[in-house]
């Protein structure tokens, strides 16, 4: 097998499994950047994709056909933006510990949807599976460029290029618009931003809320490209690794976006180990566990200092010297 | 007369203490008027309400004449007051342009456009002679121009009223004097100033008139020209201010602290003490002068136990204390007064009371078998801030909430209080006021007195003149001569710290 074939099975599926990475961790710069840790990201996720897989159903059901997950997804990225409210209710406007909440909204999102999973379809612990899902495909046209064609643009999901074309979005709007630079004082420095008239509480709202919205396209993405189905195991960690990315990409849209794709990486290695010479001699579970360890060495050993924004996790409290 | 701001009988509580009591402020159109008083007298808290951070309990604001009800501070902002705050509203990762233009952003099609952001600054930087780049980042530049941009932020805002909060207690005296100069020019200009200071140098300077606060209330007002710093002193403190004498006789006794041969690295692994010798000895006050940055701090942190040292050794009453625990050292007789009082002195978000007991809470009578008796802690407590005179609510209160000067005496009571055989002092006044310094000068003299050894190092010269009964004169690291305040002056003092020797060589 050659070094291009090895490339063709292991590019495309990185661009897959790390599509609702990005959108997760790009919810996560949101968040931050305003000043409020979210590590509830994996509920909001899993609540993306419970709610995707809910209302594929429901649409194919009512006839939409393959138009049906991607209305799912942005249904989905609605009811993320609706959960993550309570993060921000009791971190913003209580001032609770940020940690403990995003937490508690990890545990509400697992056990919530499994609870109502299992009252949609009689006790079952699982949805049925989604018959609509976003396929691979081969890009009309693209994909027939000699070389770069079969690396990138065969076997792919239009998610994946949605994912990197909002992440240079939300870019644009961090760093170029009033409304970012809003958004990053009030993460920064909230006295000052107070002091100049910003609402803090009001961009800190809004910076989890996006959380919230991105979280959900995550999940939903995952459900619709990946699993096709929701049960209490399909989120399984991949919030974390958003969560993850988000720091060894230091805050910073584009880096939290190729931290995803390293992560991403990870998960097609172990998926497609398999077929690659060499990797398929190692046992399984080593492959499986590859992302995990392979993120426990990246924070601890290359990310150098991370530059949090100064005032992320603490709640903002007026006239405090 | 019209006034630009009329605060008349503001009152404003807080939980346990009320900071303004009936105050009633009058500022005219055009003028630099200073609101003077010790810290903790309130100021600051009179100054957020006019700046809407806070809302008064009682009393009435009147801006150019006109009632207003001023509830945040975009409604200050709205009337043309601009706050210029004691510790910077900047964020240090945006650049000066961004600090300044934020909230209220020039905007191309919805996009930021810092184009024109830059332009605007350097227009009204050009205007005022407020020399700043915006295109740098906060966290790179100057102090004083971290405080021009400040500045430029609320002119910026088209403010008239300019409100500034202690401005100068984090400035060289370069810098002061530059920023004396910027508000003569502002209010040539057509602005007002609100100077908040407790330092008289600047207010016979730079001033008009002058309105004196003390523990919440209204002093008096009174413009310069019929006023001294006698008086103003008085009347700040509320009763004469006596100037602490170091007037014991000079009795040396044993050696408390030996330093020979020390070497000590920086942070950046530079060496930073060179083969330094110091003695110190019981009964009296030794002085460190030199120009900041010529290893006073490593050189205390180095005694303290916080550096390693690299060569040479350091004993406390003939104890060898070179590179052990800091615990061991204050054990062996140490206490300390640290540069930086809220990163070294004290554990802001802890009460004052467990703050009063950081070096001995583990003792008895403070702990016993592992847990601590908060009765014994809470009566200790009680005591110092009495003796002390710490003005804080409660012992309860966090520390982080009090001011500056009360702070210092937090320290200054806990270090005392246990009175060890070496007292080092560094910076001991910084930023303190007349009242609050007056009081520390004398605690260190009575330490003398008890015969204990104080080392003392200060950039104020005078302070270090006033004090010590020897001098020692730091460059680059090692001693460069001890010399008698009494047959030396400033100019003698200010050449050796520039490394120059007596008859002119060089060190």
């Amino acid at each position: 097998m050659s070094f291009f074939e090895i490339l063709t099975i292991i590019i495309p599926s990185t661009l897959l499994t790390a599509a609702p990475l990005i959108f997760t961790s790009l919810g996560g710069v949101f968040s931050e950047r305003s000043g409020v840790v979210n590590i509830g990201l994996e509920g909001l996720m899993a609540v993306g994709a419970f709610t995707a897989a809910i209302a594929t159903l429901g649409l194919e059901h009512a006839g939409l056909g393959d138009a049906s997950p991607w209305l799912a997804i942005v249904i989905a990225a609605v009811a993320g933006g609706v959960f993550s409210l309570i993060h921000a209710v009791v971190s913003i406007s209580f001032r609770a510990d940020q940690t403990v909440s995003g937490v508690a909204l990890n545990f509400l999102a697992a056990g919530l949807t499994i609870f109502l999973v299992k009252m949609i379809y009689d006790g079952k612990g699982q949805t049925p599976y989604i018959t609509h899902n976003i396929d691979k495909i081969n890009i009309p046209g693209l994909s027939k460029i000699p070389i770069i064609g079969p690396i990138f643009f065969q076997q792919v999901t239009y998610t994946s290029y949605l994912a990197i074309l909002i992440s240079l979005l939300v870019w644009f709007i961090i760093f170029k618009t009033p409304f970012g630079l809003r958004l990053r004082s009030v993460g920064e420095h909230p006295a000052a931003a107070d002091t100049l008239g910003i609402s803090v509480s009001k961009m800190r709202y809004i910076g989890v809320a996006l959380s919230g919205v991105f979280g959900g396209i995550g999940g939903a993405v995952y459900l619709v490209t990946i699993t096709s189905n929701y049960n209490v195991s399909t989120i399984a960690g991949q919030g974390f690794l958003a969560l993850a990315a988000l720091v060894f990409g230091k805050w910073h849209p584009i880096g939290a976006m190729g931290a995803s794709m390293f992560f991403g990486f990870a998960q097609a290695l172990s998926i497609t180990g398999q077929q690659i010479p060499f990797l398929d001699r190692l046992p399984s579970v080593v492959m499986l566990t590859a992302p995990y360890v392979l993120t426990l060495i990246v924070l601890t050993g290359f990310v150098g200092r991370a530059e949090a924004p100064k005032a992320d996790g603490i709640p903002y409290i007026k006239g405090q010297r | 007369m019209s006034y630009a701001i009329e605060m008349r009988n503001i009152r404003k509580e807080f939980p346990g203490i009320v900071a303004n009591d009936d105050i009633t402020l009058q500022v005219q159109e055009g003028e630099i008027h200073a609101l003077f008083g010790e810290n903790g007298a309130g100021k600051s808290t009179l100054m957020n309400v006019l700046f809407g951070l806070y809302q008064p309990d009682q009393g009435e604001i009147y801006v150019h004449g006109k009632k207003e009800l001023i509830n945040d501070p975009n409604d200050a902002a709205r009337l043309g007051i601009g706050m210029v705050h004691q510790h910077f509203m900047l964020i240090d990762k945006f650049t000066v342009a961004e600090n300044i233009i934020l909230g209220r952003e020039p905007k191309k099609h919805g996009v930021l456009d810092m184009a024109k952001a830059v332009k605007i600054v350097k227009k009204l930087s050009e205007k005022y002679g407020l020399d700043v780049d915006p295109n740098q980042k906060v966290e790179d530049i100057t102090v004083g121009m971290q405080q021009r941009v400040e500045i430029l932020k609320t002119l910026y805002r088209g403010s008239d009223i300019l409100i500034f909060d202690e401005p100068t207690a984090v400035l060289t005296p370069i810098e002061i004097k530059e920023l004396i100069e910027i508000m003569k020019r502002l209010v040539g200009e057509g602005k007002s100033i609100i100077l908040i200071t407790h330092k008289l140098k600047e207010i016979f300077e730079a001033c008009d008139r002058c309105t004196v606060i003390r523990r919440g209330r209204n002093i008096d007002t009174v413009a310069i020209t019929d006023t001294n710093p006698n008086d103003l002193a008085s009347m700040m403190v509320g009763r004469k201010v006596n100037i602490q004498v170091n007037d014991a006789p000079y009795d040396p006794k044993e050696k408390v602290l030996e330093i020979e041969h020390l070497n000590v690295l920086d942070s950046r692994k530079v060496d930073v003490i060179k083969d330094l010798n110091l003695t110190v000895h019981g009964g009296e006050i030794l002085g460190i002068a030199g120009v900041d940055g010529n290893g006073q701090t490593e050189l205390i942190e180095a005694i303290a136990g916080l550096r390693k040292v690299k060569d040479g050794s350091i004993k406390i009453n003939n104890d060898d204390v070179t590179n052990q625990k800091t615990r061991k050292i204050i054990e062996a007789g140490l206490g300390y007064i640290p540069e930086d009082r809220q990163k070294h002195g004290l554990v802001l978000d802890f009460s004052v009371g467990e703050n009063m007991v950081l070096q001995t809470y583990y003792k008895k009578p403070y702990a016993q078998a592992g847990i601590l008796h908060n009765k014994v802690i809470t009566k200790k407590a009680k005591q110092l801030i009495q003796e002390f005179d710490v003005r804080t609510p409660s012992e309860r209160t966090l520390a982080r909430s009090l001011s500056g000067g009360n702070q210092q005496k937090v320290i200054v009571a806990r270090e005392v209080d246990r009175s060890p055989q070496l007292l080092i002092a560094a910076q001991p006044t910084r930023g303190l006021d007349i009242g609050a310094i007056e009081f520390i000068h004398g605690k260190l003299i009575e330490e003398k007195k008890k015969g204990k050894a104080v080392l003392l190092v200060s950039f104020e010269l005078d302070e270090i003149l006033h004090l010590s009964d020897r001098i020692a004169v730091i460059y680059e690291g090692h001693i460069i001569d001890i010399v008698d305040p009494k047959k030396t002056d400033e100019n003698e003092l200010g050449l050796l710290m520039a490394g120059r020797k007596k008859g002119g060589s060089e060190a």
